[in-house]
C-alpha cells in the first residue's frame, strides 16, 4: 500500500511555529515555516536539523508553501532560505506575497533594534528570500514538476490565506493552514470543493468551542467603547497592522457612521495606512458585499478614522485609538498604555492572544502594577478588556469543511492535546474517518488505496455500453468488462484479446471440442433442431439464440442436427474452450434430453 | 441528453460555426466611401461536439450591422432632421416612409440600431452544454443566447472577463436606452433589392435585433462562473477544460480542451506584445491534435507600436493649434495604455494642463476595477502593489485632476471642468450612439479639430459617414494588439499542433492588401479552412478511453511475459460509471452455484455461465510430443499420430477419438464421452502456453 508521511516540526498539539513536513510519492513538501513568538532562542524557529543533521536542504525539500501572512506561518521563511540555504521554490498567494514581508521586517526590527538580538535574519535576508516566492492565485493547478500538483482554495482568515491541496500521482492532501468557515466583516468565508483527498490536514484552534455569533461579540465591543467615550474615557485598542486591525476599523467606522458619534477614532499612521492600501489593492480577495460596493466606496477609505499623531496623547477628552503593536511589548501602543493607564476612566481593549512576557499579557492576568526596565513602574487603574476576534473555524466549521471536502483521513494540528483529542473522537464517531494528532517531531504515516489507471480500447468500452444499453435496465445486473491487459513499456491498455494478441506480436491457439450425441427422435432433421432450438431458447432467456442453415448457435457453440427422417439423429455440439461452461451445460441440456 | 446519449458516440467532432456575416469589400477609390464589412474572425462563435458534450466557443456579436442606422444624438439635431427622406424608384410603399434618409449620397435606416446574433440553426441553444468566454470583447452576444432560448448550460470566464464584459454589456444598453426612438423602422427590410449598397448587401436583416434590456444582461452575467487561469474545470466527467492567458487584454483566455487521449486548443484573441495584462502562456497549448485558431489582427498592415507614436503626434500637435481631439473607444482595454502614453507624452510636451476626459457610463468602475485586478497583469504592473501602489498610472492621473471621468456629458460637474482644448475619450467606436455622437456634431465643423480611431472594428470612413461633410480631421491610427501573421505563423511553429483549423479569410492574403501575400497563415501542418454555418468534422479518430483499476482487482492479474517487455494478463472486472467516470472492480461472485434444476434456481446458474468468462487464453503453437506423452501418462497409450498437410492428426481408436491439431488450433471430436473429453482438455490446456 502506498504511504503518506507526516512529521510536524511545529503545530503538532501546538499553535505557534507552523511547519509539517509532508511526504508522498517520492516528493517532500514543507507545509509552513513560521515562528514562535513566545521564545526568544533558538526554539523561536522550527528544528530545521530534522530534516537533515547537515549540509543544504534544497536536495531534500521538493517545495515550501506558505498558507498566510501571520508570523507563527511565515516567520522562519527568511531564515530557512538565507541562513540555511534552501534554494527550491516557495509559493503563496499574491496578498500574502505583498503583506508577508512588512510584517517580517516588522518583527525583525523589534527583535533586533528594541531587544538587540544578533544572528537574526537581515531585512535584505527578507528581501532575497520573497524574490524567491512564486505567487499563486486561486484555484489555479500549479506543476511543481512533473508530478506535484497544488492548488489554493480560499480560507479566510486573513487577507490572502489559503488552503492548499497537493496531489502527487493518485495521492492527494489538503493542508487547511488557519481558516474561517463563517464570513467576517471583511473576509468571506472559506470554500472547498469536494476533492476527496487521501488526507486533510486541518487546524483545530477552537477544536472544542461552538462559538456565540460574531454579531454578539461586536455588540460588546462596541458597546463598551461607547460607555467609555461618553463618560470622556481614552480608549486604546493594540493592534496588529494587518488582519484583525481592518476589521475592527470597518466596523467601528460604520458604528460610527449610523450612530453619528463625532469623538475622534485614530490609528497609528504608517504600518496600517499602508496595510489599508493593501487591502484596497487585493479587494477581490475581500468578501463579497465589499467587492460589490467598493466602487461607489473603498469600504477600506475610512471616514471617521483619522492618522494618529504623538502629540494627541495628552489631548483631553474622549477618544478611540488603534496603535501598534498588538501585544504592548513595545511602540506607540506601549507609550499610550503608559499615559493612560494610570485613569480608571480610560480602557485598554485587547483584540486577540498575548505571549508570555509581554506587558499585553501581564495586563490580560489582572496585573495592577507594570515594571519597566528603567525602573518606571506604571500603576493599571483602566479597565481591561479581553476580546478574541480570532478567524478560526470553530469545532462546527471544521466538521463543515470535513463534509465538503470529504477526505479519507484527518489528520489535527495547531490546537492543544486535550482539545484536539475530543475533536478526533468526534471525528470518528461522526465520520467514521481515522484521525491522527501527532506530536512536534512525531512521523505519522497514513496509508492510502491507490487506483491504477488504465487505458481501455474503444471497441471494448462501446461493445460493453451496447450490450449493457441493449437490456432492459436493472440497477443490480453487474456491467462485466472482460478483455486482456496489454502491459508494453509502461502503459497498460486493456482490449479484446485478438487485439491484445496483435499487439503483443503472438498468436492465440484455439481450442474446439465437438462432441457427438444420439438422439431417438422420428422425423425430419429440421423438426429435431426446431425442438432444440426451443429447449435452449426456454433455459437461455437472455441469450442471442441463433438458427441458421439448421445449425443452432449461442456465442461459439454450435448445434447440429444430422440424419434421415426414420433414423437415429447425429447431434453434433460444439464450441471454443472459452466458452467451456456454456458449451458443456448444453451438452448436458440435450443429453437429458435425449434419455 | 440528446439523441447522440449511447455511451460511446460519433468518434469525430463538429465544428459549427456562427461567424459574424460575411460581406465582401466593395473598393471604391474615386468616392468617398470605402467600405469594408469583413467576414469577422475577431468576434467568434463556434460550437464544439466532443464526447456527447456540447461547448460553445465565445459568444461574439456583429456589431458592424449598426453602420446601416442614422447616430443617436444626445440632444435633437437639426442636421439629422432635416435629411432628406430617401424612397427607391418605382416603389410606393407608404410604410417605408420616413424609415430611410440619404446623407451625402448614403442611404441610412433611421431607426434604432440592430445587430446580427448568431443563429440557432444547425444547433439549438438549449443542447449546449457549456459555454467558454476568452475575452470580454467576445461575449457580447451573451444575452441573446442564454436568455429565452432554453439554455440550462454554464458559463465559464475568468474574472476580469465577467467584471469588464459587465461594462461593456450595460455600457452598450445604456447609450441606446438614453435616447429611445419612437418609431422604429422595419419595412425596409422588405425591400433590399432595391435600396443602395451597403444596405442592399445586408445578411438577412430579419434576423437582425434590437439590443436586450439590463434585466437580459443581469440574469445572463448571473450563469458565468468564474474560473482562475490554469484552473482545471471538470465538465460532467467526460471532458476536462482549462483557461491560460493569452495576455490580449485584462483576463483574456485560450482554452485547452482536453479528454484523456484528446487535446484541442482554442486560441481566441492573443497578444505576444508587452502591454499592460498578464503575457501569454503557450506551454499548455502545446502539442494539441486540433488547433481552433481566431482572433488575429483586424488590421494586419498597421504596426500597433508605430500607431502609437502617431496618434501620440497627432493629439500634440492638434492640442498645439487650439484644436481639440475626440478619441472614440471601448471602456476598457486599450484605452488605459493610452491614457499612461498620452499623458507622459503631453508632459514632455509641456502640456501638462491639458485636460483628459474620459466619458462613459461606467468609466468610474471601469478605472476602479482595473486597479484592483492585479493577478491578471503584467509582472512590472503587479510588482507596483507590492509596493503597494495602483498598477496603472491613471488612478494617480485621476487623483491630481490630470484624467476627469463623468458618467455622460450631462453629469453634473462636467460643464464646470469642461475647458478647451482638451482630449476626449469616449464610446462609442461606431460612432453611432453614446457621447462620441455628440462631440462629432459639436466639433466636426471645425477644421482645429481631430478624431483618432483606434478601434479596429469599424472602418472609420463608414463611422464618419453620417456626419459628413466634416471639417475637422480623422485620423486612422488602429491600435490592435492581437497577433499579427508573422506572430501567428511562429505561435503554430511553436505550439506543433496535429491539425489547423482556422477561419478561410486566414488562409488568403487580406482584400485590402491582394499583393500582400505574406499576410496569410502559412504552415506545414494540415490545415481545415471554415466559413460561417458550416459543419466541420475534426480529424481526431478516438481509439481509447480511461479506466480506473481498483487495487483489489490488480491483485487478480496474472501477467505472462510473452515477449521480452511485453506481458498480458486476461482480466474481468465490474465495471461501474459515476459522472462518466469508469472504474473496475473485482466482480462479486454471485450465490453459490445451484445444481438444482427446477425453476428459479435453474435460471440464476444460466445466468452465473454468462457472467463466467475465460480466466485465461492459450496461445503459441502446441508440442505434439509433449502432448503425446502426458495422455500416455494418463493412461490411454493407443495414441495414432498421422502427418498431414495442415498439422498432426492423433487418433485415440479405444476411446473412438479424433484430434487435429494445426499451428494455431487444436480440435477435439469425441463422442458423448464428458470424463474423457476433460481430462484431455486438462491434460491439452496444460501443454499450451496461457496468458
Amino acid at each position: 500500500m502506498p504511504e503518506i508521511k507526516i512529521t510536524p516540526l511545529g503545530a503538532g498539539q501546538d499553535v505557534g511555529r507552523s511547519c509539517i513536513l509532508l511526504s508522498m510519492g517520492g516528493k517532500n513538501i514543507m507545509l509552513d515555516c513560521g515562528m514562535h513568538m513566545g521564545f526568544n532562542d533558538e526554539r523561536r524557529f522550527p528544528d530545521f536539523t530534522y530534516i537533515a543533521p547537515d549540509g543544504p536542504l534544497t536536495s531534500y525539500i521538493d517545495c515550501v508553501i506558505i498558507s498566510h501572512f501571520h508570523l507563527d506561518h511565515c516567520g522562519a521563511l527568511p531564515y530557512f532560505t538565507e541562513m540555511v540555504g534552501y534554494t527550491g521554490p516557495i509559493y503563496m498567494t499574491h496578498p500574502t506575497k505583498a503583506i508577508a514581508p512588512i510584517l517580517l521586517e516588522d518583527m525583525r526590527k523589534v527583535a533586533v533594534e528594541r531587544k538587540g538580538e544578533s544572528n537574526f535574519f537581515t531585512s535584505q535576508n527578507i528581501k532575497d528570500c520573497m524574490k524567491k516566492v512564486v505567487a499563486v492565485t486561486l484555484h489555479q493547478s500549479v506543476m511543481v514538476d512533473g508530478h506535484l500538483e497544488i492548488k489554493a482554495y480560499y480560507a479566510g482568515h486573513v487577507l490572502g490565506a489559503a488552503m492548499f491541496w497537493i496531489r502527487v500521482g493518485s495521492q492527494s492532501v489538503v493542508y487547511t493552514g488557519d481558516y474561517n468557515m463563517t464570513p467576517d466583516r471583511h473576509l468571506g468565508a472559506a470554500w472547498i470543493d469536494k476533492c476527496r483527498p487521501d488526507l486533510l490536514i486541518s487546524e483545530s484552534t477552537y477544536a472544542t468551542t461552538i462559538r456565540d455569533s460574531k454579531r454578539c461579540r461586536e455588540r460588546d465591543f462596541l458597546k463598551k467603547i461607547h460607555e467609555c467615550v461618553d463618560r470622556g474615557g481614552k480608549v486604546l485598542i493594540p493592534v496588529f497592522a494587518l488582519g484583525r486591525a481592518q476589521e475592527l476599523c470597518i466596523l467601528l467606522e460604520t458604528y460610527w457612521e449610523r450612530m453619528n458619534l463625532k469623538v475622534p477614532v485614530y490609528f497609528a499612521v504608517g504600518l496600517t495606512e499602508k496595510a489599508n492600501n493593501y487591502y484596497k489593492m487585493f479587494i477581490t480577495w475581500t468578501n463579497q458585499k465589499i467587492r460589490k460596493t467598493f466602487v461607489q466606496r473603498n469600504m477600506f477609505d475610512f471616514k471617521h478614522i483619522k492618522p494618529f499623531d504623538k502629540a494627541y496623547i495628552d489631548n483631553p477628552g474622549a477618544m478611540v485609538v488603534f496603535a501598534t503593536p498588538g501585544m504592548l511589548h513595545a511602540g506607540l501602543s506601549l507609550q499610550i498604555f503608559k499615559k493612560w493607564a494610570p485613569n480608571e476612566n480610560n480602557m485598554v481593549i485587547m483584540p486577540g492572544f498575548c505571549v508570555v512576557g509581554t506587558v499585553g499579557h501581564k495586563v490580560l492576568n489582572g496585573a495592577k502594577k507594570i515594571e519597566f526596565e528603567n525602573r518606571q513602574t506604571v500603576e493599571v487603574k483602566m479597565s481591561v478588556q479581553y476580546m478574541s476576534f480570532s478567524a478560526h473555524a470553530d469545532a462546527k466549521g471544521i466538521m463543515q469543511l470535513i463534509q465538503y471536502c470529504q477526505p479519507k483521513n484527518v489528520m489535527l494540528v495547531h490546537g492543544e492535546a486535550a482539545k484536539m483529542e475530543f475533536l478526533k473522537e468526534k471525528i470518528k464517531k461522526e465520520f467514521d474517518l481515522e484521525c491522527y494528532m501527532p506530536a512536534n517531531g512525531e512521523t505519522c504515516v497514513v496509508s492510502t488505496s491507490m487506483t491504477i489507471p488504465l487505458d481501455v480500447s474503444l471497441k471494448l468500452l462501446k461493445t460493453e455500453a451496447q450490450k449493457h444499453n441493449s437490456l432492459p435496465p436493472d440497477p443490480k445486473r453487474p456491467r462485466v468488462m472482460h478483455g486482456v491487459l496489454v502491459m508494453k513499456d509502461s502503459s497498460m491498455c486493456l482490449m479484446d484479446v485478438d487485439d491484445a494478441c496483435k499487439e503483443a506480436g503472438i498468436n492465440r491457439h484455439l481450442v474446439r471440442f465437438t462432441s457427438t450425441l444420439r438422439m431417438e427422435d422420428p422425423g425430419p432433421a429440421s423438426k429435431t433442431a426446431e425442438k432444440l432450438l426451443h429447449l435452449i431458447k426456454t433455459r437461455l432467456k437472455d441469450w442471442h439464440v441463433q438458427l441458421t442453415e439448421g445449425s443452432i448457435s449461442v456465442e461459439s457453440v454450435l448445434v447440429k442436427v444430422e440424419g434421415s427422417e426414420e433414423e437415429q439423429k447425429n447431434v453434433y455440439v460444439s464450441w471454443d474452450n472459452q466458452d467451456e461452461e456454456l458449451g458443456s451445460y448444453i451438452l448436458g441440456l440435450l443429453k437429458t434430453m435425449g434419455h | 441528453m440528446n439523441v447522440y446519449v449511447v455511451a460511446y458516440p460519433p468518434t469525430l467532432l463538429y465544428l459549427v460555426m456562427h461567424e459574424s456575416p460575411g460581406k465582401i469589400v466593395v473598393y471604391k477609390a474615386t468616392t468617398l466611401f470605402e467600405y469594408c464589412l469583413s467576414s469577422d474572425p475577431n468576434r467568434p462563435c463556434y460550437v464544439l461536439r466532443f464526447k456527447e458534450i456540447t461547448l460553445m466557443l465565445d459568444c461574439g456579436l456583429a456589431t458592424q450591422t449598426v453602420l446601416n442606422f442614422l447616430p443617436l444624438p444626445l440632444v435633437p439635431s437639426t442636421r439629422l432632421n432635416n435629411l432628406p427622406g430617401w424612397m427607391p424608384r418605382d416603389i410606393s410603399d407608404p410604410q417605408l416612409e420616413g424609415e430611410l434618409k440619404e446623407c451625402c449620397g448614403r442611404v441610412f435606416v433611421d431607426s434604432a440600431p440592430e445587430f446580427f446574433p448568431p443563429q440557432p440553426k444547425i444547433i439549438d441553444f438549449s443542447e449546449v452544454d457549456v459555454i467558454l468566454i476568452s475575452n470580454y470583447l467576445c461575449m457580447l452576444a451573451l444575452p441573446f443566447i442564454t436568455e429565452g432560448t432554453g439554455f440550462a448550460g454554464v458559463v465559464y470566464a475568468t474574472e476580469p472577463t465577467l467584471q469588464i464584459g459587465r461594462l461593456f454589456l450595460e455600457e452598450l444598453v445604456q447609450h441606446i436606452e438614453q435616447t429611445p426612438k419612437a418609431t422604429l423602422a422595419s419595412h425596409w427590410k422588405e425591400h433590399l433589392h432595391v435600396l443602395p449598397p451597403p444596405l442592399c448587401d445586408s445578411q438577412k436583416p430579419r434576423s437582425w435585433k434590437h439590443i436586450y434590456n439590463m434585466r437580459a444582461v443581469n440574469s445572463s452575467l448571473a450563469r458565468i462562473q468564474m474560473v482562475g487561469y490554469n484552473e482545471k474545470l471538470d465538465v460532467y466527467g467526460a471532458v476536462g477544460v482549462m483557461a491560460v492567458s493569452s495576455g490580449y487584454c485584462l483576463g483574456s483566455s485560450n482554452w485547452v480542451i482536453s479528454s484523456h487521449y484528446e487535446k484541442i486548443t482554442y486560441v481566441s484573441g492573443s497578444s505576444t506584445l508587452t502591454t499592460h495584462p498578464r503575457p501569454m502562456d503557450q506551454t499548455a497549448l502545446k502539442n494539441a491534435n486540433v488547433l481552433i485558431l481566431t482572433g488575429l489582427t483586424q488590421t494586419p498592415t498597421a504596426n500597433p507600436d508605430s500607431m502609437l507614436g502617431e496618434l501620440c503626434m497627432t493629439v500634440a500637435t492638434t492640442l498645439r493649434c487650439g484644436g481639440n481631439v475626440l478619441i472614440p473607444c471601448y471602456p476598457s482595454g486599450v484605452v488605459y495604455d493610452l491614457f499612461e502614453c498620452l499623458s507622459s507624452h503631453l508632459d514632455n510636451s509641456g502640456m501638462t494642463t491639458i485636460p483628459m476626459f474620459f466619458i462613459s457610463p461606467v468609466a468610474d468602475t471601469s478605472l476602479a476595477y482595473s486597479n484592483i485586478l492585479a493577478e491578471w497583469l503584467s509582472t512590472a504592473k503587479q510588482n507596483k502593489v507590492y509596493l503597494p501602489e495602483e498598477p496603472f498610472p491613471h488612478a494617480f492621473l485621476v487623483r491630481n485632476g490630470r484624467l476627469k471621468h463623468f458618467k455622460h456629458i450631462y453629469t453634473e460637474g462636467f460643464s464646470t471642468d469642461y475647458r478647451q482644448p482638451c482630449v476626449v475619450f469616449c464610446g462609442h467606436p461606431s460612432l453611432r450612439f453614446g457621447d462620441a455622437v455628440h462631440f462629432v456634431e459639436l466639433w466636426g465643423s471645425n477644421v482645429l479639430n481631430t478624431v483618432v480611431f483606434t478601434e479596429p472594428d469599424f472602418p472609420y470612413l463608414e463611422a464618419l459617414a453620417p456626419f459628413q461633410p466634416l471639417s475637422m480631421k480623422a485620423v486612422h491610427c488602429p491600435i490592435d494588439t492581437s497577433l499579427n501573421f508573422t506572430q501567428a505563423n511562429k505561435l503554430i511553429r511553436d505550439l506543433k499542433p496535429g491539425t489547423l483549423v482556422l477561419p478561410e479569410s486566414y488562409t488568403q492574403p487580406p482584400v485590402t492588401a491582394p499583393h500582400r501575400i505574406d499576410l496569410v497563415v502559412e504552415t506545414d501542418r494540415p490545415i481545415i479552412s471554415f466559413k460561417r454555418d458550416e459543419v466541420l468534422t475534426l480529424p481526431l479518430k478516438r481509439k481509447q478511453g480511461r479506466v480506473e483499476l481498483s487495487p483489489e482487482l490488480a491483485e487478480f492479474l496474472l501477467p505472462n511475459e510473452v515477449r521480452t517487455g511485453v506481458s498480458l494478463s486476461t482480466l474481468t472486472g465490474s465495471l461501474q460509471v459515476k459522472d462518466n467516470k469508469h472504474t473496475l472492480k473485482v466482480l462479486e461472485e454471485g450465490e453459490p452455484k445451484a445444481v438444482s434444476t427446477v425453476g428459479k434456481k435453474r435460471i440464476r446458474l444460466v445466468e452465473d455461465i454468462l457472467n463466467k468468462k475465460p480466466s485465461n487464453y492459450t496461445w503459441g503453437s502446441l508440442d505434439i510430443d509433449e502432448f503425446i506423452q502426458k495422455i500416455t501418462q494418463e493412461g490411454i497409450t493407443d495414441a495414432k499420430v498421422e502427418q498431414v498437410a495442415s498439422g498432426y492428426i492423433i487418433h485415440l481408436q479405444n476411446e473412438d477419438t479424433l484430434i487435429q491439431v494445426e499451428d494455431s488450433s487444436t480440435h477435439i471430436f469425441c463422442e458423448g464421452d464428458e470424463q474423457l473429453r476433460l481430462r484431455l482438455r486438462n491434460i491439452l490446456l496444460q501443454c499450451l502456453n496461457k496468458f
